[in-house]
């Protein structure tokens, strides 16, 4: 994309083709560019990515040809697919155990971003149009979890527009909520636009993955060592060493997909969610699917409702200027002793507030002992997430600007080429 | 393929070499899984376009016929077209056996239009047709005693004109054949199920 | 390695925190099925027994609404014959068809006429809308079973311990009209519905004895596969694909090696 082209027309057509609609041309040059030779398989996530995403498309734009986006029907359509369509029983599975699985990869690809330093000077733009197909991401999920119209779609779609119903409606004109539902409630308007909706977004994702690309394309990879690319001998065409250790991964991450699918398909759902919608009787729990789970928990560990829903937004909010809030000219954290253990530390977080959502803020972590009336008391999840919801923060705004300031990074290798030749293992 | 960083390229083949190495054996049979892969999952994507099983369940119908009285016909739903069960008098399967084949635009006789009950016998009183008219898919009216049903005592489509007689044949108008006869066969005498033929 | 160890615990944790809260009531006991496992198939008497069951007892409050008559004879269903791959054929399905009353019309003059069931009808419900299911029992709705082993957190152990779950209210325990004490109950250990099952119920036709037990375990194998009727043909596919993808994986290692091999990384 940026200077000499890989592209060579040889025959009359492609000549002819190429000085029209030079398509081949931009094929070629996004597959053939040179990449770091060092590349290690969290950076297959990207391809896994691409392959989930094109897979959801196909295995929606099918569902679609059965779903009915009615509440008296959207229930049994999706009966109706898996019981009747041909290979219904196989695409609808694929296509909601197909979105867990493709935020498992969409997580594990931000850590390795963030643990590598791939949002940093000359990568903003691609870490923020990453963020932006992340916030897509989470629309699509949230409206096509309502699709099936089963108790926790509509409670989940309750419970997640009341949100907006922490702005006060002198601020904004009107009710902002009765705005979304087009009622007084979730219901039949609620469904019809948010098929719509969920129909819309994955294409808008599609675009900003081109961008997200082609942003890519201007610096090209970063690496594990975090150390840009010097010379020739630093690098790999991407075709065809990266495009086959890709494919083998994708591979690997399909016998994962295919297992939950075939032998548990139902392990990543929610029973509540086969039973049909019923406004008027709220589940017991109302958990989301797991991928929110740590922003639910951060909702939920605030007492105030408005602070709560700011909090959850600052907390995707602030991914988008983590690039300006890390001072560290270090990319990679192999070489930053203290960045790492507090990064995994954070990872841990993470995955301690997802806990934290999956239970009631009055579940005990821990007993210590037991009340007047035989109740135990103890450590609840609320205190716990409130914890890990300040640890999450603090990680950004305090921990990533000043390490940057004090850490003494480890001696780093001189190149690419130099650390996969070894030259300066254990220099420090 | 052709790329400056490859180390290995006196040993790997160039596009115009015609005979793969054992180094290329591995390659071939990788891409021939991949796609054998891809067809087996292109499969139910485009099988998933056809009919599902409730609309298959309904792909045949039973109906009792013994409760149509003479001179009358029955219009059943089948797969979402009209079919005439029409319970024919004495005096009308005569007049079908009288035509003339040569006066026939699509030329068969009434017996090439009737199956065979439990007991091998043609039964000419029932005549089942599908009610589209083969000009334009209009439905035919029936009315054997008035011009409503056309000039033959079969059938009149209204929107183009065509007559048809009480064997369902083409007799005159726009329409190129005869009334259509649906697969059907009498799984008892007075009980026909109409979307296949008898089992033989 | 350590990093694909990493990368193998960071899943494991994930699908981990996955673990739901059962809700209210004591926990199910867990039974052997023949459907658990990767090799798992339903046991096919059990299941012909337990549809005997719903039809004899449960139908009579509770509807199955998305199963149809043909589904009895589908691939991995209770009647299957591979003397008929058209379930419509069979004629155990039709026979089974022809026993329900179906609700049908209008007919010629706008009235609505009720027929035999044929083998693409829906089960048909006891009641003609929820709220008369709700008047003909006090008020408490009959839930439809065509799902309810896949709507309850572990349904199959759950709804067999339900249905053989139910005994005396202990001391202290204060029953409300009309309900019975099931510890296993997720609402809350009072359940509207009373012990469906008493032993010789139902007189099976292959002449097993009815026990409550009996009874319990074969309706729960019926209504699993009635809650998930592909299961089958699901796992018999999802072997292959396993297998493909194993043989695929392996093929794409040596490629990759094969690309790869004089490249120091």
């Amino acid at each position: 994309m940026s200077g000499s082209s890989n592209y060579d027309p040889k025959t009359g057509i492609e000549k002819w083709l190429d000085a029209r609609l030079p398509i081949i041309r931009l094929g070629v040059d996004t597959l053939i560019f040179p990449s770091p030779r060092n590349l290690n398989y969290w950076w297959t996530f990207g391809a896994i990515l691409a392959v989930m995403l094109v897979s959801q498309l196909i295995t929606g734009i099918i569902l679609a040809m059965h779903y009915v986006p009615h509440p008296e029907h959207a229930f049994d359509s999706i009966q109706h697919i898996n019981r009747n369509v041909n290979f219904g029983w196989l695409l609808q599975p694929m296509h909601a155990i197909g979105a867990s699985l493709m935020f498992l990869a969409v997580y594990i690809h931000m850590f390795r971003g963030m643990y590598y330093g791939s949002y940093k000077n000359p990568r903003e733009m691609i870490w923020i149009v990453g963020m932006v197909i992340y916030l897509l991401m989470m629309a699509a999920g949230f409206m096509g979890y309502v699709l099936p119209w089963g108790q926790m779609s509509i409670w989940g779609a309750i419970v997640i527009t009341n949100l907006f119903s922490a702005i006060p409606p002198e601020a904004a004109g009107q009710s902002v909520t009765q705005w979304l539902w087009g009622g007084f409630s979730v219901d039949g308007p609620t469904l019809n636009r948010f098929f719509s909706l969920h129909y819309l977004l994955p294409f808008l994702i599609v675009a900003m993955v081109a961008l997200h690309i082609w942003a890519l394309h201007i610096p090209s990879n970063n690496n594990p060592t975090g150390i840009s690319i010097k010379t020739k001998a630093d690098t790999l065409d991407f075709h065809p060493y990266y495009t086959i250790k890709d494919a083998f991964a994708i591979a690997v991450f399909f016998m994962i997909f295919a297992w939950f699918l075939f032998f548990m398909p139902d392990s990543l759902g929610h029973p509540d969610n086969l039973i049909p919608a019923n406004p008027l009787s709220t589940p017991a729990h109302i958990v989301p699917e797991w991928y929110y789970l740590p922003f639910y928990a951060m909702l939920r560990a605030v007492p105030d409702k408005l602070m709560g829903v700011i909090t959850m937004f600052a907390a995707i909010g602030i991914l988008f200027v983590l690039p300006w809030l890390d001072t560290s000219k270090v990319r990679s954290m192999r070489y930053r002793p203290l960045a790492k253990l507090f990064f995994f530390v954070f990872v841990l977080t993470c995955l301690g507030l997802g806990w934290c959502g999956a239970k009631l803020p009055s579940d005990l972590v821990f007993a210590t002992g037991v009340n007047e009336a035989g109740n135990a008391v103890g450590f609840t999840f609320v205190w716990f997430s409130r914890i890990l919801t300040l640890y999450y923060f603090a990680f950004f705004i305090v921990i990533l600007p000043i390490l940057g300031l004090v850490e003494k990074p480890k001696p780093r290798p001189l190149s690419i080429e130099a650390s996969v030749l070894g030259d300066t293992k254990g220099g420090a | 393929m052709n790329t400056s960083a490859k180390t290995n390229g006196a040993e790997t083949n160039g596009a115009g070499d015609a005979t793969p190495t054992r180094r290329d054996f591995i390659h071939i049979a990788t891409g021939a899984a991949t796609i054998v892969g891809v067809g087996f999952v292109a499969w139910p994507m485009i099988d998933q376009m056809n009919p599902s099983a409730d609309t298959m369940s309904l792909a045949t119908i039973e109906m009792d016929i013994s409760n149509i009285e003479e001179g009358a016909q029955i219009i059943a739903k089948w797969r979402g077209k009209p079919v005439f069960v029409r319970h024919r008098t004495p005096a009308e399967i005569t007049e079908a056996n009288a035509v003339n084949l040569d006066e026939l635009k699509d030329k068969q006789t009434d017996n090439e239009r009737l199956v065979p009950g439990p007991d091998g016998q043609l039964k000419p009183q029932y005549l089942v047709t599908v009610g589209v008219c083969t000009h334009l898919g209009c439905v035919p009216l029936f009315d054997p005693n008035d011009d409503r049903g056309g000039e033959y005592k079969g059938w009149f489509c209204p929107c183009h004109g065509s007559h048809y007689d009480n064997s369902g044949r083409i007799r005159k108008g726009p329409a190129p054949t005869n009334l259509e006869i649906p697969p059907y066969w009498y799984v008892s005498d007075t009980v026909v199920e109409i979307g296949k033929e008898a089992l033989t | 390695m350590l990093k694909r160890i990493a990368s193998l615990a960071l899943l494991a944790s994930l699908s981990a925190g996955l673990a739901f809260a059962a809700g209210g009531g004591k926990e199910a006991r867990k039974q052997n099925w023949k459907f658990e496992g990767v090799f798992g198939t339903y046991d096919k008497a059990s299941a012909q027994r337990g549809f005997q069951v719903f039809q004899e007892v449960c139908a009579a409050c509770h509807s199955a609404k998305y199963i149809a008559f043909y589904n009895l004879g589908d691939k991995g269903a209770p009647f299957y014959d591979p003397a008929y791959p058209n379930s419509n054929d069979n004629p155990v399905v039709k026979a089974i068809a022809k026993q329900f009353t179906v609700t049908a019309g209008p007919d010629s003059s706008g009235d609505m006429f009720e027929r035999p069931g044929t083998s693409a009808d829906k089960i048909p419900a006891p009641f003609a809308n929820e709220m008369a299911a709700m008047a003909a029992n006090s008020g408490a709705f009959p839930p439809d079973l065509s799902l309810i082993t896949r709507a309850r957190y572990n349904g199959s152990n759950y709804l067999y311990s339900l249905l053989t779950g139910y005994k005396d209210a202990p001391e202290g325990v204060q029953l409300s009209a009309g309900m019975s004490y099931n510890p296993y109950f997720t609402g809350g250990n009072q359940m509207a519905m009373g012990a469906p099952f008493i032993d010789g119920l139902v007189e099976y036709t292959d002449g097993t004895t009815a026990s409550v037990e009996q009874m319990s375990r074969d309706v729960t194998e019926f209504l699993t596969w009635a809650a998930d009727p592909k299961m089958e043909q699901r796992k018999g596919t999802g072997l292959m694909v396993m297998i493909y993808l194993f043989l695929l994986s392996l093929l794409l290692y040596g490629s990759y090696r094969a690309v790869w091999r004089d490249v120091k990384h």
